[in-house]
């Protein structure tokens, strides 16, 4: 369990990141942020790369600041930055929530919000959180910056639209409107393991219905993604347990579990239907307590 | 329990091996080095079942750092890891795994070639570039599929076992009921922190080979390298570092161990191997994998007439040092602490294309004590009797104590039960844990929707067996103990145990006792630490050993004196009329001076304050416990969350209540992750699926619920001077069997878990079942 020999790039400006991944991109470089997905691959020799471009060192990137109506993430964010609620109102607690699912303790002091979206595993709670939030990427490269958004930015399991030689220098989330409530529940066998499955659920209420829902997938698919025939269910209905139950089973009908040694797609669709219910009643519960 | 001051036996005191522990200041096998060590890196099998067509090591030769690469063909002078236990050994030899794979592999991890480099870089890069060939063979993966061929000549069915006693046709013929139950244990085993490590070094000047990093059985290790190395067993030496668990499988003698020490002498250089997680996870013995159908007769009272078990062992690809041991404990102890008139055990042995097996915490025991216990639970509501109820009506009562169990089979060894009194330890667990108020508060639970139940598993534990160890103790000058041992520490406070002991024994506080264990070269034998012997038999050792310092402490303090023997007394080092405490003493440093080699007088006797002490027993201690669960089951998931779980169990005589229930508490939480986390899972080619801790699940603090422990002395062990029985295995016996019952009832039906692990998917499955029999 030694990593093959591989050479070392330590830059520290962005310019400098950039042109070292455009020379070594072709060579199977690597960018390496936190590395608690691709050191342990490396060590097991599943990756192999000839270079590695580490980003801890380039100035800025751990930045994580409200910018206009955004949270801006730098690419060397962790985790654990999020353990407490960063920034005022609805989204601060919901990545509160959320990061406390992440691995280990350690892990999310190493591990960062953007090396998740990169590394694309399907059971990542982050990218699951980009994709029902809406957040949109910064790629930079030698050839320029370019945004992605997430719904275009997940193309499989491990694969993303950045190109090899691009940068992923900071993710953006658009802060919700504050009457926003937010509910997540997953599911893995045991502390700080993989989500089996996972479920993102947000909407508002307007004259006593749901509207703007919002109802995400993730540990399912090949990738995260909302589920439009739940959020369907729930648009203007009453929440409750009955608009909820509509919108789980609407959305356990609609995904398409993968299926392992483990794990069948039956039991897989079981779980979204159980965790859309109780990540929807979460939300209506912040409902409750927050008065409205 | 003694409370007063002086005694050590029995008392919670802190343990002697915990300062470098906590400190960082431990030595495990990683930390030794040796000059110019070389390291080993294995090249392993990556397909389940095959013939090996060519290696070509050509490559890999060539690059930079590399010293030698070895196939079988290196070391056809050496034969298969030997057995170091089982008198049926014979006709298992041909199963026994060779050092490196020869002509065929048998499982996807098996050692085909080593490669010894400058580096632990280097060794692996060089390992990925050794080129194998194989064709493949069918591969089986179930001991439930037909056996096929291991070797020319020799079928993968090693072996059926039979173990019985009394007229079992007519127990059956004769029955009032009779229950039959398919039932299955999952493949799982002990993933100690530490990975196994083994470093071979060989000490040209004086001839001494040397192995460090060994465990748990150094002494009978080095019985088994002497023959198959074939050295002087004065000139081949084992030494045992720090170790980080061992739970059986951890110092059991593989294929690594041999070729660090070959390699070391022929080579030249010191060889170091440290085994991954990953290797830990595909080759280090695993165990437990069972299929039984297992039947009872039952008169119209819900007594036992007989069981009858036919049952399906899978060993995996070879038969390791144990032999067959697993699958005898099995059946010996299917009938577990109850009376059981007729018996007959099947047992199919045989070899599948996967990890193989071997002794893992309760080895067999977690198996038969799921298998009777699911039986007990199906005979309660089938004759409407109370579970508790069946229980008693059937257990060996404590008047009948000592209790044989004697097989038919001349070579199976008689089970004599030497005390217990098992309906009183049910009493008082039953007593303990509430059982009365919890069931009908579950049963209001249920009611209200929750799926909510309680199980309970009883068992008998085995340990203590012989035959001989011994023990050296001497005080120094300065009144210092230092006892000499073969045994071993796997973590499990053996130190501190001992020199509780000895303390007692001897009349010294117990931090001014060293205890030496793990080194072959320090003392001729030793029974190490295995099958819970290490408190009994060593234990007894030291017991019998400081007695005999003592008496030769206070003779010498007679004379210096001029008191009788019979009026002095040791307390804390120092030893004084028993009648005047505060009188003329004389400390066992002063007598140690007094006695030392240079102030020896001619006829006096051999000089110095020690002695060498043994204990023999031709017997076997049985311990015995009772498990009780609470569980609870979410609906949506499947998710089984333990909400209580007692371990309640006799071991006769307790040296530290609080080592024991550490023992008992780590234990248990060992057993849930058999009964509802761990399994190592293979797909039909022979792959294993569970070759990370992110597959292979081992509990963590949130899994573990806080596990209340009641330890009971009600039956001290008459075949040992101080009672004792044997604490490590107790913890994890039962907890198979209470998790299966609790989910019986949780889901409302007792009967409905036939497998371990419960998965969350199993558990959901049961669930739907349960659903659609009750709509």
């Amino acid at each position: 369990m030694k990593p093959a020999a591989f050479s070392y790039h330590a830059p520290e400006t962005i310019a400098e990141a950039v042109a070292i991944l455009a020379e070594v991109a072709p060579e199977d470089g690597r960018v390496l942020a936190g590395g608690q997905s691709l050191v342990p691959t490396m060590a097991f020799r599943l990756a192999r790369p000839a270079h590695l471009v580490d980003i801890n060192g380039v100035e800025g990137l751990d930045r994580l600041v409200l910018d206009g109506d955004e949270l801006s993430i730098g690419a060397c964010v962790r985790h654990a930055a999020f353990h407490r609620p960063v920034v005022e109102g609805c989204l601060g607690p919901l990545l509160s929530s959320v990061a406390r699912h992440i691995g280990h303790y350690p892990i999310r002091q190493r591990g960062t919000f953007c090396g998740s979206l990169a590394q694309a595993d399907p059971a990542s709670e982050w990218c699951l959180a980009a994709v029902t939030l809406g957040a949109t990427m910064t790629a930079m490269s030698v050839r320029g910056s370019r945004q992605i958004r997430a719904r275009d930015f997940f193309e499989g399991i491990m694969t993303t639209a950045l190109a090899d030689d691009e940068l992923l220098t900071e993710a953006r989330l658009a802060i919700p409107p504050s009457d926003t409530r937010f509910g997540f529940a997953e599911f893995n066998r045991v502390a700080g393991g993989f989500a089996i499955a996972m479920v993102l659920a947000a909407f508002r209420l307007e004259d006593g219905v749901i509207t703007e829902p919002r109802l995400g997938v993730g540990g399912v698919e090949e990738r995260p993604r909302r589920i439009a025939e739940a959020e369907a269910a729930l648009e203007g209905r009453a929440p409750g347990a009955e608009a909820f139950r509509a919108a789980a089973d609407a959305a356990a009908g609609a995904v398409d579990p993968m299926e392992d040694i483990n794990t069948s797609a039956g039991y897989r669709r079981d779980l979204v239907a159980t965790l859309a219910f109780r990540a929807l009643e979460q939300a209506g519960r912040a409902l409750e307590q927050a008065g409205a | 329990m003694a409370a007063d001051k002086t005694a050590y036996l029995g008392r919670s005191v802190q343990r002697l091996e915990d300062p470098p522990l906590v400190t960082g200041q431990a030595r495990f096998a990683a930390d030794i080095n040796f000059p110019n060590q070389l390291h080993m890196r294995m090249v392993r099998s990556s397909y389940a079942h095959g013939e090996i067509v060519s290696i070509d090591t050509s490559e890999a030769q060539a690059m930079p750092g590399v010293v030698a690469i070895w196939t079988a063909i290196d070391i056809a002078d050496i034969g298969p890891v030997d057995f170091r236990a089982d008198r049926a050994a014979e006709a298992l030899k041909p199963y026994r795994q060779p050092v490196l794979a020869k002509g065929r592999v048998r499982y996807v991890g098996d050692p085909v070639a080593a490669v010894f480099a400058e580096d632990p870089y280097l060794a692996e890069d060089a390992a990925e570039a050794v080129v194998i060939e194989i064709e493949e063979l069918p591969v089986i993966v179930s001991a439930d599929d037909p056996p096929g061929e291991f070797a020319a000549g020799h079928g993968t069915e090693a072996a059926v076992m039979h173990h019985g006693y009394g007229d079992i046709d007519a127990a059956f013929a004769n029955a009032d009921t009779v229950i039959e139950l398919d039932l299955r244990t999952g493949r799982h085993s002990g993933v100690p922190m530490e990975t196994r490590g083994a470093i071979g070094r060989y000490d040209a000047a004086n001839d001494i080979l040397e192995l460090h990093g060994a465990a748990k059985v150094p002494h009978r290790n080095q019985e088994t390298l002497v023959k198959m190395l074939g050295r002087d067993a004065s000139r081949m030496h084992l030494h045992e570092c720090h170790v980080g668990g061992g739970f059986g499988i951890r110092g059991e003698l593989y294929p690594e161990d041999i070729l660090v020490l070959l390699a070391a002498m022929r080579l030249g250089r010191p060889v170091k191997w440290i085994e991954d997680r990953q290797e830990h996870l595909m080759c280090a013995n695993q165990g437990r994998e069972q299929h039984h159908l297992a039947r009872v007769a039952v008169d119209a009272e819900g007594r036992i007439l007989g069981i009858d078990d036919e049952f399906f062992h899978d060993q995996g690809a070879y038969i390791r040092t144990h032999g067959s041991n697993v699958a005898n404990r099995t059946m010996c102890t299917i009938t577990g602490p109850y009376r059981v008139p007729a018996f007959r055990a099947v047992c199919h042995f045989r070899l599948t294309n996967k990890t193989p097996c071997a002794t893992y915490r309760a080895p067999g025991r977690y198996e038969s004590t799921f298998v009777r216990e699911r039986l007990i639970d199906a005979i309660a509501p089938e004759l409407g009797i109370d579970p508790i109820e069946v229980r008693k009506r059937n257990l060996i009562a404590a008047a009948e104590m000592p209790y044989t169990i004697a097989f038919d089979e001349p070579h199976v060894s008689d089970m004599v039960l030497d005390s217990g009194d098992y309906a009183g330890l049910l009493d008082k667990a039953v007593a303990a844990f509430g059982w009365q108020a919890l069931k009908v508060e579950l049963a209001r639970r249920r009611a209200d929707g929750e799926l909510v139940g309680a199980g309970i598993g009883m068992f008998i534990e085995e340990g203590g067996r012989g035959p001989t160890d011994g023990a050296r103790i001497a005080v120094d000058i300065n009144g210092e103990v230092e006892v000499i041992t073969g045994g071993a520490s796997l973590g499990q406070g053996f130190e501190t145990a001992m020199a509780q002991i000895c303390a007692e024994a001897l009349g010294v506080d117990y931090r001014r006792v060293r205890v030496i264990h793990g080194h072959t070269d320090l003392i001729p034998y030793g029974i190490g630490a295995h099958a819970t012997r290490a408190t009994v038999m060593t234990g007894s050792a030291v017991d019998v050993a400081a007695k005999m310092v003592r008496e030769i402490a206070i003779d010498a303090a007679a004379e210096m004196l001029q008191t009788p023997a019979d009026g002095l007394d040791i307390n804390d080092g120092t030893v004084a009329r028993r009648n005047d405490p505060a009188g003329p003493a004389v400390t066992l440093g002063e007598i140690a001076r007094r006695l030392a080699p240079d102030a020896a007088k001619p006829g006096q006797g051999d000089p110095g304050l020690a002695a060498e002490g043994f204990f023999t027993t031709t017997d076997t201690v049985f311990p015995y416990g009772v498990h009780l669960a609470v569980v609870r089951i979410d609906r949506g998931t499947g998710a089984v969350a333990v909400e209580r779980f007692m371990v309640a169990y006799d071991v006769g005589r307790a040296v530290n209540p609080m080592m024991i229930e550490g023992q008992l508490v780590g234990g248990c939480i060992q057993g849930l992750g058999g009964a509802l986390y761990e399994e190592f899972v293979y797909d039909e080619e022979g792959q294993p699926m569970a070759v990370t801790l992110a597959d292979y699940l081992v509990p963590t603090l949130r899994e573990a619920p806080d596990i209340e422990v009641l330890i009971t002395e009600d039956a001290p062990s008459p075949l040992n001077p101080l009672g004792l029985k044997s604490a490590g295995e107790g913890g994890i016996n039962g907890v198979g069997a209470a998790i299966a019952g609790a989910i019986g009832e949780a889901i409302g039906d007792p009967g409905a878990v036939r497998r371990l692990p419960l998965t969350p998917a199993r558990v959901m499955d049961l669930l739907r079942r349960a659903d659609a029999g009750s709509s």
